[in-house]
């Protein structure tokens, strides 16, 4: 087996022995099994009148709490994915794991791609699979079904793989403690920083809006979070939003359009350049 | 500075002499600022080399969430070895290092003495052309470093050679053919053991003797002086009746003459102590 899968195996073996998949798994099944009760809910609530609501206005309002729930799971995806990317690379080389594998035949190249595939694999299977649940949850509870279910998992991956390539990045230089904070604030200051673009939006307020844009290129979570909001918006939600003009273009938990295929192109030089600069860095390091 | 295949080499210094910097240096762990060395024949840095060698790290930690097994088994993939040796090389690796039992147990539940022994075993894998060992007994019981110096002069005697850093100079003197001591990242001294440690300390108890009588006494190479016990730390054994002699004659009694064999510790603090001056 060529040595970046050796590595990429090792990091999905102690991900899986330290029972990280087997915490998230129960996790996801303990939201997935209440936000099912809770979509259920919503088909049984009354109006005024006593009588159940229209499927129309169920749909929407599970479309938007979807929204919500989702949000949560890709917090959940960039959490563990900065937690578990921070001290990735710096732990080992703290402890002095990496010395004995590093006097192999070993590029220090192979290691951080090797680690970066492995959790890269990890965190696609976790989107896939607790959206695969959830969808199904949200289907079996109220009949709904979001309008690009695989647009929305890559998305969502690609918002945890960001987190990723950020803390991995860290981690060649910093404490994992360090890495993970900062990787997280990071995360957090980016949403915080669309939600200034879009206001900016709604003044029509250029420079205001510019804050959104240069966040989204500096780190894209943001950018593809909005779009697995897009991915999750009925038509008919769509329309309304679009009637809306301006106005509905400052909301953080809603989306007008799809991200455009620039910022797409973006996001994969991104990555390519994040790997490139976490392999300078580990390289250049003295262990 | 050469150390040839099948030697048992030692490399002494004092804490921050950059021993084990030197030994990253030699497996490419860190990038030399200047100058340059050869490893196997091959330049350092070369990854082809590294398939030819062995390393156990002073700062050794092997994955606790893997057993003793599948920790060698890594590094026989990394390594690599072809995969029908694996059983082989592991079997025989950890009955070298005495973990055959534990074979199959979490690295997690291991004694560091234990990760010592199992980072022993992976430097052993393949049987490596050279190999570092970088403290290698630092963890170990007595028993274990008995069985370290019978691993190392195992290794010697099928023509591997073994670059052995340590701390525990009785050790060393044990087991190498030649050492060189560091210090300040320059190499002070090197040699076999008898080119090092030639000449004999004598030691003498003394009275009488006031410091211009103990300034005469300098013709008999270097003194450390203790009051009323005298160390002459290199003289050869036909000396000693002039030495006592000589004592007498400037006024000195002399209760005891015990003449010893210059140890490696002793050689080892008198060229520190030379350095400094």
């Amino acid at each position: 087996m060529p040595p970046i899968l050796v590595i990429a195996r090792l990091t999905i073996q102690e991900t899986s022995r330290r029972r990280l998949i087997l915490a998230l798994i129960i996790l996801t099944l303990i939201v997935v099994g209440f936000s099912a009760w809770g979509f259920n809910k919503i088909t049984t609530v009354t109006n005024s009148e006593g009588a159940t609501l229209p499927a129309q206005q169920v749909a929407l309002i599970t479309s938007q709490l979807l929204i919500v729930v989702t949000f949560m799971y890709s917090g959940v995806l960039a959490l563990s994915a900065a937690v578990v990317a921070g001290p990735l690379i710096s732990s080992e080389v703290e402890s002095g794991l990496l010395l004995s594998m590093l006097a192999r035949p070993l590029r220090r190249s192979e290691v951080v791609i090797g680690k970066w595939l492995g959790l890269a694999v990890l965190i696609a299977m976790y989107a896939a699979g607790s959206a695969t649940l959830e969808l199904a949850a949200v289907d079996w509870a109220t009949g709904y079904l979001p309008p690009h279910p695989v647009q929305l998992v890559l998305y969502v991956g690609a918002e945890g793989l960001v987190l990723l390539s950020l803390g991995l990045a860290l981690s060649t230089r910093l404490s994992g403690i360090t890495g993970g904070v900062i990787a997280l604030v990071a995360w957090l200051m980016g949403w915080i920083a669309g939600v200034v673009g879009d206001v900016g939006t709604g003044l029509q307020n250029q420079a205001i809006e510019n804050v959104g844009v240069v966040s989204h290129l500096l780190l894209p979570t943001d950018g593809l979070w909005r779009g697995a909001i897009y991915a999750l918006e009925p038509d008919a939600f769509l329309a309304t939003l679009r009637a809306a003009g301006t106005v509905a273009r400052a909301n953080p938990f809603a989306q007008v359009d799809p991200p455009p295929i620039s910022f797409l192109a973006w996001v994969v030089l991104w990555f390519a350049l994040m790997l490139g600069l976490s392999i300078w860095s580990f390289r250049t390091r003295e262990i | 500075m050469t150390v040839p295949r099948g030697e048992v080499f030692g490399f002494l210094g004092p804490n921050g002499a950059g021993k084990t910097t030197s030994v990253k240096l030699l497996l490419g762990l860190l990038k030399p600022t200047s100058g340059e060395a050869s490893l196997l024949g091959r330049p350092i840095g070369d990854l082809n080399t590294r398939r030819r060698i062995g390393y156990l790290p002073e700062l050794f930690r092997y994955q606790g969430w893997l057993s003793a097994t599948e920790v060698l088994a890594l590094h026989c993939e990394l390594a690599p070895l072809p995969r029908s040796s694996w059983n082989d090389e592991i079997a025989s690796a950890l009955d070298t290092v005495g973990l055959t039992d534990r074979a199959k147990d979490r690295v997690s539940t291991f004694s560091k003495g234990m990760q010592q022994r199992l980072g022993l075993a992976a430097a052993l894998l393949g049987e490596p052309e050279l190999v570092f060992l970088d403290e290698p007994t630092s963890a170990l019981d007595p028993v274990g470093r008995h069985d370290v110096r019978e691993i190392i002069r195992g290794l010697a005697s099928r023509g591997t050679a073994v670059f052995l850093n340590s701390h525990l100079l009785s050790e060393v003197e044990q087991v190498c053919d030649r050492v060189a001591v560091v210090d300040h990242g320059r190499v002070i001294a090197s040699g076999t053991m008898d080119e090092l440690l030639s000449g004999t300390a004598v030691k003498v108890r003394v009275e009488g003797l006031d410091p211009a009588a103990r300034g005469k006494l300098s013709s008999f190479g270097d003194l450390d002086d203790e009051g009323d016990q005298l160390t002459f730390t290199k003289l050869k054994p036909e000396r000693v009746p002039d030495l006592v002699a000589a004592i007498v004659a400037l006024g000195g009694r002399v209760y005891e003459v015990a003449p010893r064999h210059q140890t490696l510790e002793d050689r080892f603090l008198q060229l520190l102590e030379a350095e400094e001056k």
